[in-house]
């Protein structure tokens, strides 16, 4: 799960890590209002979309006058704003940060995330702060500082002045480093993130750090006991099959092809998927009914894989192992006939009585394709929708 | 022979809720010991004539198991994990899926110099065909022989056991590893106890986007391994970003795509299945039984 920078900022205020004073707005002249009360300006007016790269879009400008902010406020809200990570459809800005401006010295780059390799959360830092730090990591991975944290010590002082003295803040700043990153840390684990990034982290001219951006990565796995974050997710951001999906308990993501896919079990979902592109076609989505794929939940997931306009062909790959045969086809022929099925829908079964199951399918009355191995289906439904 | 669990293996289950019984019934109809079952409070009574405990060290006294099964719910699992640990068990294969990631790290660090070795969690369990079944795996799909599997996926083991058996080509031991991006055992381990087992003659590895634990088993079975090794990666077609099912399926900052392994896996001499339907085929490419 996402958040926006503004939601980010407020967690981090929170648990002590220093951000500029700021607010979110969703008009104009409460911006204009919102400006004058945080400082004497400048102020930066940011559009709050989960992307990166919103500068270069025009989606993060400076305001020299409280009337500047209420005007770039106006036209930023409602205007769809593309970058390299939006896509080209763009994301519609709908809330505006509105945040006092600070004299930047230097930009770093701090972040946390847990790292696969060692199990253990790790933190990474660089002097090239306001870059994309893969590309840094692929250019200059000797500028990369990393520390791997012992979970069950915590990140000690030692580690925070390791990384301090590395990005080159002694002297006063010293102790302020070593109380954000530890803050930095108190904030990944109390929030279950999977990655926390700050960047740039920057150093003003008189000698503050603040973190000028801020990302969040939840682990979705731990949501439950994070209520208060579950309610910052904004359903605006998300792609609505997607949305109606998670609420069925299906793993559903949404591509760009036109060949439905239901499978059963989140390997032979994205197998699935390949086999189709190997065959020269497109999938529209990655869908895992799971393992108890009941009638209801194979209905839905009809449902959610139709509601895309694009799909004109629906590939079924199910390996029925506790789940059977013959319960699976029961299911897909009720879900056909409750969604009133018009495109072409190849069916594999295999496992637990797939004799019987085929035979429901063959005697159902409906249109349905039926195939022999991922091979098989995977030609049949590219055939049935060229 | 086999790696993991074989006839001898006694097991116990934590969670003996509805999907925990239902298994271990499963289990025990294979021929697995199923020796009993924890469920903290209803210590002293009895599930379908498995005997429940309250503590897994309660467990392990009276029954001797040296193996257990967790179905708990992912709020607990970890818990139940380091329970499982404390007692000494020699394997413990957690099921569970949804297990919060940092409640994964401190497992990994409290189990470090203890002797029990953790299979998943978020996984389908290990199975020995004929022998030994632990988890959720349809049984009758596998076939005793000389091929070992071992897997992140569920559904596509059995789509990878099932190819092989119609091939004729029994399998000596299953183990799924999971889909979570912090797990007990890699494939790397799993693929060093293969070596070490003389009845394995050749292995199925399947990986997925994310991580880079297939590299990793990958350069070993240049380095160390002596026999065929054949393999699928899925999630060739997965968009960045996007986490694909598995909590540990996803291609973040360029990195785990399924591109990159398959040339990892090809360069150090593993026989790369195109297409999910190969997998058997991809086997017979190196291996004469």
């Amino acid at each position: 799960m996402n958040i926006h920078e503004y939601q980010a900022k407020a967690i981090l205020r929170k648990f002590g890590v220093p951000v500029p004073d700021g607010h979110v707005v969703y008009n104009g002249n409460s911006a204009r209002e919102w400006a004058k009360r945080l400082g004497p300006g400048p102020w930066v007016v940011k559009a709050q979309i989960h992307a990166g790269g919103r500068g270069k879009g025009g989606g993060v400008k400076l305001a020299r006058t409280s009337e500047e902010v209420r005007r770039l406020t106006r036209d930023m809200l409602g205007m769809t704003l593309r970058t390299h990570q939006t896509g080209p459809e763009g994301k519609v800005v709908t809330r505006v940060l509105v945040e006092n401006g600070c004299n930047i010295d230097r930009e770093l780059y701090v972040s946390l995330v847990v790292d696969r390799g060692s199990s253990k959360v790790s933190v990474m830092a660089s002097t090239e702060g306001g870059m994309d730090i893969e590309e840094v990591a692929a250019t200059t991975p000797e500028k990369i500082i990393v520390e791997i944290i012992d979970p069950l010590v915590g990140l000690t002082g030692f580690q925070c002045r390791n990384i301090a003295f590395k990005l080159g803040l002694g002297g006063k700043l010293l102790p302020m480093a070593v109380k954000l990153l530890g803050n930095l840390y108190k904030t990944f684990l109390a929030c279950d993130c999977s990655m926390l990034e700050i960047n740039p982290l920057v150093v003003t001219k008189d000698e503050e750090l603040l973190a000028l951006d801020a990302k969040f990565g939840f682990d979705d796995n731990a949501i439950f006991r994070h209520l208060q974050i579950a309610d910052m997710r904004d359903y605006d951001e998300e792609d609505a099959n997607e949305i109606e999906a998670s609420q069925h308990d299906l793993s559903y993501i949404s591509l760009d092809g036109n060949i439905g896919c239901l499978v059963n079990g989140a390997g032979l979902a994205m197998a699935t998927m390949d086999i189709v592109k190997h065959y020269g076609g497109e999938p529209a989505n990655f869908l895992d009914v799971g393992g108890g794929a009941t009638i209801e939940r194979v209905t839905e997931a009809f449902k959610i894989i139709l509601s895309d306009s694009k799909v004109n062909g629906i590939l079924v790959n199910i390996f029925g192992g506790i789940m059977k045969c013959d319960v699976i086809a029961s299911g897909v022929i009720e879900a056909a006939r409750q969604v009133e099925l018009q495109v072409p829908l190849v069916v594999r079964l295999e496992g637990t009585n797939v004799e019987r199951g085929k035979q429901l399918l063959a005697e159902s009355g409906l249109n349905i394709i039926a195939a022999d191995g991922m091979a098989d289906a995977a030609q049949k439904i590219v055939a049935a929708v060229a | 022979m086999s790696i993991l669990i074989n006839k001898e293996t006694k097991v116990i289950t934590q969670g003996l809720g509805a999907t925990g019984l239902f298994h271990a019934q499963g289990a025990r109809d294979y021929g697995t010991q199923m020796v009993g079952g924890v469920t903290p409070g209803k210590g002293g009574t009895e599930i379908d004539g498995f005997p429940v405990f309250d503590t897994v060290r309660d467990a392990v006294e009276k029954t001797g198991a040296t193996a257990s099964v967790i179905y708990v719910p992912p709020p607990f699992a970890a818990d139940s994990i380091m329970e499982a640990v404390e007692a000494e068990l020699d394997l413990v294969i957690a099921i569970t899926e949804g297990i919060p990631v940092l409640d994964m790290v401190k497992v990994k660090q409290y189990m470090q110099g203890k002797k029990t070795r953790l299979i998943g969690p978020n996984c389908p369990g290990v199975i020995t065909p004929g022998e030994c079944k632990i988890g959720i795996m349809p049984g009758y799909i596998h076939k005793p022989g000389r091929v070992g599997v071992v897997s992140r996926s569920g559904t596509l083991t059995y789509e990878a056991v099932w190819q092989l058996t119609c091939l004729g080509l029994g399998q000596s031991t299953c183990v799924g590893i999971g889909g979570d991006p912090v797990n007990g055992t890699s494939h790397l381990d799993v693929l060093q106890m293969f070596e070490e087992d003389p009845d394995t003659k050749a292995v199925i590895m399947i990986g997925e986007i994310g991580g880079t634990s297939e590299e990793e088993a990958a350069r070993f079975v240049k380095d160390n391994m002596t026999k065929p090794v054949a393999a699928y990666i899925a999630g060739r077609t997965a968009p960045p970003g996007k986490r694909m099912g598995h909590a540990g399926a996803i291609i973040s900052g360029g990195k785990g795509t399924a591109a990159e392994k398959v040339a990892v896996l090809e360069e150090c001499g593993i026989s790369v299945a195109a297409t999910p339907a190969q997998m058997g085929e991809a086997l017979l490419k190196v291996w004469k039984p």
